[in-house]
């Protein structure tokens, strides 16, 4: 099945060829690769440390390269999906996707309702799993790393990889600072270096100088489009790699949509995002890469002006000129 | 009446029928009637509770220990201290033990058992215990505790009996509101990388709380006026004691004893004790509901 429907897309491309050892993007970009390791069991663990938290992995793996570690401007990862399929109880959702979201670039899936466009996106941070009788096969690659394999904490995943859903959904019990901590306290940042980091992060969601005089108060108090910025400001304060958007604007008014499209595009020098969207124009928008889904299948991926404008399988063409969806 | 010139024939089309009026006038009497029958004996209870508990109520009603010398319409009966301090430690013991209890089992099922056949049968059996009369709990805990031990009543027994009868409740009200807690809050916080019980008691406990409370203030007014399971497990006795270890009074007990009394004072500490209770529960309720403010569950 997977072949013969998807003659567009990756399938079946070679890993890329910068990557010599196990995980190079993921620590830095100028620096040499790593030493061969010895063990691939025993890397799975440590290989989603470095991406957030660059300094103790860093001496313990690879010494020699560990004193250029701190210079380098960190950068998102590669994203590979491979073979990925994602059922709910026996109902298949996504049937055989290959697709590669290239490092620090946005990749918009557009396709219509029940495509299986958000099920496929939340394969990428294990978030499919914890629905009732969901499961996923196939593999996910970060960088060179499955996030599918068995050795691998599905905890360290979703620090690595972020997720904005469709709805603003702060935290109803907490302040607009205390929702940006949140994600530091539960995964058990110190008190101290809760203030620059909060700060940080608001900072990079463009949220910082609206709410800095209003730290204390309740986050759903704020408006819908800074609801939605300051969930994206409470996954970026744990420093993902990669960005999940689920359909982040769909509750947004049109000025709250353009200032999270301009978002998309600063934060992408640091990570890598894939945004599902049902709004073409900002898929044209804000995408240097887009997949068209349908049925659960990666119909075509490519260029977002070649998807747009010179389309190679005649349903994409259908889907983005309106003839159907 | 305003038909404001339009056809007659279009007039008569869009008006209000006879028949109609009836009926709506017929259905919002018979509503509006059901609400003051419901009402009646609502007020009756608190006024009479108020009326007659007052007249018992002085500094030293509830300062001084029963007497237990009530047949005379001239000796001093004494007070409830010793009953409602009772009441306070045998249902903080019982609230220490079931909340605790009540509401990991609610955690358990919502988050964990879900759909599992194990959690269904754990669902059925807390709803059958809700449906076990009180009596049964206090008759368990007297055939395990009191004659299975070959000992006597102390208050520890009564407040694990209260604390059965409270179980059921907290656990079933508890599932409830930790349900009504959005999916959504769990899975950003899952997708923040937290662990999940983490989650649990940093996200839907707190978004859970004021809804919580209110199951578990509904369990101890339950718990805090029921005689029957006290009274052979904890037994009735005058004395005030802060040892669980020993027999212990308590307000449901003691209005029980002096009601039936032929005194007339002694009817009366009855009133003031039941008023007590009434009271005792409304501040326990004002005080929960303060420091629960700060959740909301929209």
């Amino acid at each position: 099945m997977t072949p013969d429907a998807s003659p567009h897309t990756t399938a079946g491309a070679p890993a890329p060829p910068t990557t010599t050892g196990a995980q190079a993007p993921l620590m830095a970009t100028g620096a040499p690769p790593p030493p061969e390791r010895t063990s691939a069991d025993t890397d799975t663990n440590e290989m989603l440390q470095p991406g957030h938290q660059p300094a103790p992995p860093a001496d313990t793996t690879s010494a020699p390269a560990g004193a250029s570690m701190p210079s380098v401007v960190k950068r998102g990862p590669q994203v590979r999906l491979r073979g990925l399929r994602a059922f709910y109880g026996s109902a298949e959702q996504v049937k055989g996707v290959d697709l590669e979201f290239p490092a620090n670039q946005v990749t918009a899936i557009i396709g219509p309702s029940g495509c299986g466009k958000s099920t496929m996106v939340r394969c990428i941070n294990r978030m499919h799993e914890e629905i009732l009788g969901a499961r996923a096969e196939g593999q996910v690659l970060l960088d060179d790393l499955d996030l599918y394999d068995g050795s691998v904490d599905v905890i360290a995943v979703r620090r690595a990889v972020g997720m904005i859903f469709q709805k603003p959904n702060p935290f109803p019990t907490m302040s607009v600072f205390d929702n940006v901590a949140s994600g530091l306290r539960l995964t058990g940042v110190g008190r101290g270096e809760l203030r620059p980091r909060v700060e940080a992060a608001l900072r990079s969601a463009g949220l910082w100088e609206e709410v800095a005089d209003r730290l204390s108060e309740p986050g759903i108090g704020l408006s819908g489009g800074q609801q939605q910025r300051l969930c994206i400001a409470r996954s970026l304060a744990v420093d993902p790699e990669v960005l999940l958007m689920d359909e982040p604007c769909s509750a947004l008014d049109p000025i709250a949509t353009l200032k999270i499209e301009e978002l998309i595009a600063s934060l992408k020098r640091r990570v890598t995002i894939v945004i599902v969207t049902h709004n073409m124009q900002q898929a044209a928008r804000v995408a240097d890469r887009t997949a068209f889904m349908l049925s659960g299948e990666m119909i075509e991926v490519g260029p977002t002006g070649d998807i747009f404008t010179a389309p190679n399988d005649p349903r994409t063409e259908e889907y983005v000129t309106g003839k159907f969806g | 009446m305003s038909a404001h010139g339009a056809a007659p024939d279009r007039i008569e089309r869009f008006a209000v029928s006879p028949r109609r009026r009836r009926a709506d006038r017929l259905a919002r009497s018979l509503v509006l009637a059901g609400t003051i029958i419901a009402l009646v004996p609502l007020v009756l209870v608190i006024y009479y509770l108020l009326h007659e508990g007052l007249k018992a109520w002085s500094p030293s009603f509830f300062t001084t220990d029963p007497t237990g010398n009530t047949f005379f319409k001239n000796s001093t009966i004494g007070g409830i201290r010793s009953a409602m301090l009772g009441t306070i430690e045998m249902v903080a013991l019982a609230s220490a033990i079931a909340v605790p209890v009540g509401v990991g089992v609610a955690v358990w099922l919502v988050e964990y058992g879900k759909a599992h056949p194990f959690a269904q049968l754990v669902r059925f059996f807390v709803d059958v215990l809700t449906g076990v009369p009180s009596i049964v709990f206090g008759l368990f805990i007297y055939i395990v505790l009191v004659i299975g031990t070959g000992s006597t009543f102390a208050g520890y027994k009564g407040s694990l009996a209260l604390s059965l009868l409270m179980l059921p409740v907290v656990t079933r009200s508890a599932e409830v509101v930790l349900l009504l807690v959005p999916g959504a809050l769990r899975e950003s916080a899952l997708a923040l990388g937290a662990e999940r019980w983490k989650v649990i008691f940093r996200i839907v406990l707190p978004t859970a709380l004021s809804g919580l409370v209110t199951g578990v203030l509904l369990a101890i007014a339950r718990a805090a006026g029921e005689t029957a399971p006290l009274l052979f497990t904890a037994g009735a006795t005058n004395r005030t004691s802060s040892n669980l270890g020993q027999f212990m009074n308590s307000l449901p007990v003691q209005i029980y004893n002096d009601v039936i009394s032929p005194t007339q004072s002694v009817v009366n500490r009855a009133w003031g004790a039941a008023l007590t209770l009434v009271v005792l529960i409304l501040i326990l309720n004002l005080v929960a509901r303060l420091v629960s403010r700060r959740s909301r569950l929209a």
